[in-house]
């Protein structure tokens, strides 16, 4: 019998590890004057630097050196007093020099941690995730693969290369071994990731948009019989490409190799890809037969020797810690403890802060957030942040707070959105979805209730509040669910007389 | 009047005073090198087109009553690792055979922006691989003394471009002796400045932590000249040196060294080295004294690890940097039938673009990095590194420039060596430590060996950023023996005459 | 000292991406053989007191502004190309994958 994750966790232990690589939002690239921006014509931001031409030499973007600082500082890391850039040589046509100029045993910044929060059986719970290193590198040209199966590697004609995305400055954040995360390993995993993205959002050093790969993660797991202290082999699923599958990634390893032990077969220690229909990996390079990359200081470039009055002046621009500003927030907005963990987890407090910022009450900013954005986003295994924005979401609490539109219809108009009607003023208008408001054509809605169910009617006017629900059901029914119910019972009983 | 066999301050004297122009000049020795290349083979590529379009701006303007810089008008030859825009660039290789890069090196946008004609590309070891010119793929360059022997290398294109009277002034590489050891064998004058001096941008990678461009030329005031219009800070080389250029012109021309301390290295002479290249040597020792130097008589213990030290950094980093020849991008592509993937393309594109002195370093390179081994070899070569630079400036504590024979042999036979990389590699035993310490080092013609009336050169080597004492005492060499020989070396070379 | 196989070159000829024929394996894996054993002499002086040396000429923190410059046309990018399509350099197929 297979195990499921449950089973799995309960006889074996995960370890985890996480490699994020972050695109910076410089203006150029890492090591040439080439422009950054997404989306260019292909080889239309490319020049002798970044095309990897005889003689052309790299020059460091200082705003990636500072870049990087600052997020080491966020991370409570040590700014290096000595880094310097090496080469990782090793072939591959999208990568120009053939060589990555990365940094090797002199990373920029070392050892900080993050602290993170959980949701346990036994209510929440800190975990303190280890940082081993922050470095710099570059990222790699795109390749496209014509013929044969279309996208996909094996079986392609040939290959087409676009250099515009080689040299985009990267930085690379490694934890150390995460233990002890027990059967949390998935929920410790995605917390993380959630904070990191955060803290290098309030950083304004990245667009960490996940989706368009400025934010990527590789999930190194590994599993030791329950008890046995020792540690497994691990495997690297590369390109986790969302929050929900950082999670997904976690459970489908878990599940993955505890099946492998099961059944007496190793662990194999490879890349593995992630799945995003299915959840699970499937095998790519085997480390076993790894690449020598054959790392050496880079002859090109100078070490980087920050003094401590730039550390510091680099310090003091550091933004709210996201910790501070969730106490804040939750002091703010009156929230309950366990509601603000899971608006942090599901990556959703940029969002209704935003939206109540653009004037919703937020209690109503949370719950639609939380709620029925989530829902949806659940059910398309999607992040709720791709489905809509905080104004659509700010526009459609307006409308209910300024009583046009129901909860009910409120919904309507968000699953409209949703489906790519356009704002909610579009939905509205094309679903025909307006509260009906108008006094008269609501009166005439309740005449004609009160005339088919005239006892019912002389109920209420000897005193029976309670027995005017049927006549509100029979409006609101009468006007398709587009009325306001509160509004039609106003009107009712001062018809009725009470 | 202006020939060929004057001087570059000549030329640009004559150009200044209207008695010639830079058309004028270009063509003759377009003129030279119709007659003697067939047989010198110094060029691999001319462009005409390009240079005398740059000789007819040059003469316009100055027509105009512009004032020109020193150099304007002045035809030079190019060695062929550096990148001009439009103009092929193949380093000797098979590999980028037909590519014509996009963009101008530093060091040739500071030629152009002189006013100076490019004539064309010279020939060299294949990626400045080598010290003869005998690893070019489009074959050997031969010594203007005797066509049966080696110019030197990589660099022998230059050298001997200079020596045939194909051009007044050359650019050359230096990353383990290239400009100064051709200099040496052919007898003409060659300078690699301190390391970061001129900028590497453009300049086809060997060993990035070694390589620096430098001027060649028929006397030391010639390099000095050209040397002030290469050098200089670079933005786009990150290791280039942020400081004002040492004032090479004025050290050129004040022909006196009284009151200097010149260290005479003792680990660079003796063994190894021709009896009749000592020779030469110890007289031009000599002449410095007659000048007023003090002779001062130097240990650099290291030294003797240097040559084993090159033969890893270089090779390592050469692995690394030759890595982008992959037929992706640019150059050669070989065997693409459709059915073989990029790997195997890339394989055999390297496999016949490359030849064997190239293949054999980026295997020892490749060697030299590998996990496991990087510590005894690559590591321990740049320990070594650091006590080289220790002796030198210990050296330096004591004397203002040092010396020695450049090279430890006059112009050898073409095929004499190729067989032997080891052999081959001494060569560049005294040039060597001056690359790996990244200070400046020149090579002066000291006159004919006595056993087989071939050039001589003598190496000056002064502290980074001070390449103005190693033009000083190379100026007052160079005017001491001039007067005692009454002509310049170079009329003492055959004449050629062509096919 | 060494021994270099001819095993041993096959293998850093695969790491470098030069195709060898067992010929030049043979030969290679002999002058790798002596040129190791002449410059292992490195190791007699490299005590481990001594720091190593990258850069001739100690300088650091060398940037550049984050400014964009223009950028190659892409008709100059793929000049040299030995194959191009649609404004992409083409390469032969692409196998394995990173």
């Amino acid at each position: 019998m297979a195990l499921n994750y449950d089973q799995a966790v309960a006889k074996y232990e995960p370890t985890l590890g996480l490699e994020v690589h972050v695109e910076l939002n410089t203006k150029s690239k890492m090591f040439c004057s080439c422009a950054t921006e997404f989306g260019g014509a292909p080889n239309t931001q490319t020049c002798p630097v970044c095309l990897g031409m005889p003689g052309a030499l790299p020059v460091v973007n200082g705003r990636a050196i500072e870049s990087s600082i600052l997020i080491g500082l966020a991370l409570n890391c040590s700014v290096a007093p000595f880094s310097r850039f090496a080469r990782k040589n090793y072939f591959y046509p999208d990568m120009p020099k053939n060589f990555q100029t990365s940094q090797y045993d002199e990373p920029i910044c070392v050892n900080g941690y993050l602290d993170i929060e959980i949701e346990t059986d036994e209510g929440l719970k800190a975990f303190r995730v280890e940082i081993e290193r922050v470095h710099m590198e570059e990222d790699t040209g795109k390749s496209l693969h014509v013929g044969g199966a279309t996208g996909r590697i094996h079986g392609a004609d040939y290959s087409l290369l676009d250099y515009n995305r080689a040299g985009i400055p990267l930085v690379e954040i490694v934890t150390k071994i995460v233990g002890g995360t027990g059967k949390y390993a998935p929920q410790v995993a995605r917390a993380y990731v959630t904070e990191l993205r955060d803290i290098l959002r309030s950083l304004g050093v990245s667009d960490v948009k996940m989706e368009q790969g400025s934010m990527r993660c590789d999930v190194n797991l590994s599993l030791a019989p329950m008890g046995s202290g020792a540690l497994g082999t691990r495997s690297e699923t590369k390109n986790v490409n969302s929050l929900r599958s950082v999670e997904r990634a976690v459970i489908g390893e878990v599940i993955r190799q505890s099946n492998r032990l099961e059944s007496g077969e190793r662990i194999v220690q490879e890349t593995r890809h992630f799945l995003e229909e299915s959840g699970q990996t499937r095998p790519g390079r085997s480390k076993e037969q790894a690449e020598d990359y054959r790392y050496f200081p880079e002859p090109d470039l100078v070490p980087v020797v920050p003094d401590s009055a730039w550390i510091e002046e680099l310090r003091s621009t550091l933004p709210e810690k996201p910790s501070t500003r969730r106490a804040r927030l939750q002091a703010d907005w009156s929230v309950p403890d366990k509601e603000m963990t899971s608006l942090v987890n599901a990556g959703l407090l940029d969002v209704v802060e935003e939206t109540i910022a653009l004037g919703a009450e937020p209690t109503r900013a949370r719950s639609w957030w939380l709620g029925e954005v989530s829902r949806l986003a659940n059910e398309r295994e999607v992040d709720p942040t791709t489905l809509i924005t905080s104004a659509q979401v700010a526009e459609v609490i307006a409308l209910i707070e300024s009583g046009d539109l129901t909860d009910k219809l409120a919904r309507q108009v968000v699953e409209g959105v949703i489906a790519g009607e356009g704002n909610p003023s579009a939905v509205i208008a094309q679903r025909g979805l307006k509260v009906v408001s108008d006094d008269g054509a609501l009166m005439t809605a309740i005449e004609a209730a009160i005339a088919s169910q005239p006892e019912t009617a002389e109920r209420i006017r000897g005193g029976n509040i309670p027995a005017a629900g049927a006549l509100i059901g029979a409006v609101m029914k009468a006007t398709g669910g587009q009325a306001d119910a509160a509004k039609v019972r106003e009107l009712l009983l001062k018809h009725l007389g009470q | 009047m202006t020939t060929i066999r004057s001087t570059a301050a000549e030329m640009a004297a004559a150009l200044a005073a209207g008695t010639t122009t830079s058309v004028e000049l270009t063509n003759a020795h377009y003129a030279q090198i119709e007659k003697v290349d067939g047989a010198v083979h110094a060029f691999l590529h001319l462009d005409k087109e390009g240079a005398l379009a740059q000789a007819e701006a040059v003469d316009a303007k100055r027509k105009s009553g512009t004032e020109m810089p020193p150099l304007a008008g002045v035809p030079l030859a190019l060695k062929d690792l550096l990148t001009q825009k439009g103009v092929p660039t193949t380093c000797g290789s098979r590999m980028l055979e037909g590519w014509r890069p996009p963009y101008d090196s530093t060091v040739v946008s500071k030629l152009k922006a002189a006013g100076i004609v490019i004539l064309g590309k010279t020939n060299m070891d294949e990626f400045a691989m080598g010290s003869s010119t005998e690893n070019s793929a489009y074959g050997p360059t031969h010594n203007p003394w005797d066509l049966a022997r080696i110019p030197g290398g990589s660099g022998g294109g230059s050298a001997a471009a200079l020596a045939a009277f194909e051009a007044p002034l050359a650019i050359g590489s230096d990353t383990g002796g290239s400009i100064r050891q051709p200099a040496a064998v052919t007898g003409t004058v060659g300078v690699k400045p301190t390391y970061g001096g001129v900028s590497r941008y453009g300049l086809i990678a060997f060993s990035s932590s070694l390589d620096q461009a430098g001027p060649c030329a028929r006397t030391v005031l010639d390099a000095a000249l050209l040397h002030e219009v290469i050098a200089g800070h670079d933005e786009r080389d990150s290791t280039s040196i942020n400081a004002p250029v040492p004032q090479v012109v004025k050290a050129a021309k004040k022909l006196d060294v009284k009151g200097m301390k010149i260290g005479v290295v003792k680990e660079l002479q003796g063994e190894g080295f021709q009896s009749g290249v000592l020779s030469r040597f110890h007289e031009s020792l000599d002449a410095l004294v007659s000048a007023g130097a003090e002779l001062v008589e130097v240990s650099c213990p290291n030294f003797d690890y240097a040559l084993a030290a090159y033969y890893l950094i270089a090779p390592s980093e050469c692995s690394s940097n030759l890595a982008r020849f992959d037929s992706m991008r640019y150059g050669i592509r070989v065997g693409d039938n459709g059915e073989r993937s990029a790997e195997e393309v890339m394989k055999l594109t390297r496999h016949e673009g490359f030849g064997p002195e190239v293949k054999r370093r980026i295997i020892l390179g490749t060697y030299a990095l590998s996990s496991g081994y990087y510590d005894a070899y690559y590591g321990s070569a740049q320990k070594v590194r650091t006590l080289i630079m220790r002796d030198f400036n210990a050296a330096f504590a004591k004397v203002d420039v040092l010396v020695s024979p450049t090279a430890p042999t006059t112009a050898f036979k073409i095929g004499e060596q190729v067989d032997d990389p080891l052999a081959m590699y001494l060569n560049d035993i005294a040039t060597i430590p001056v690359n790996l310490a990244g200070i400046g080092g020149m090579s002066v013609p000291c006159g004919l060996a006595a056993e087989d009336g071939l050039p001589v050169g003598f190496q000056i080597m002064s502290p980074a950023m001070r390449d103005d004492l190693m033009y000083q005492v190379g100026g007052t060499l160079e005017a001491a023996l001039l007067s005692k020989w009454g002509a310049p070396i170079l009329d003492k070379a055959p004449v050629l005459v062509g096919n | 000292m060494s021994g270099i196989s001819r095993e041993d070159v096959a293998h850093l000829a695969k790491l470098a991406r030069i195709e060898m024929n067992d010929a030049e394996l043979d030969h290679l894996a002999k002058e790798m053989d002596v040129i190791l054993g002449a410059v292992a002499r490195v190791q007699e002086v490299a005590a481990s007191d001594v720091p190593p040396t990258s850069h001739p000429i100690p300088v650091n923190n060398i940037v550049r502004e984050d400014i964009v410059r223009p950028s190659l046309s892409p008709e100059e990018a793929l000049s040299g190309a030995p194959a191009q399509s649609e404004g992409r350099f083409k390469v032969p197929q692409i196998l394995g994958e990173e």
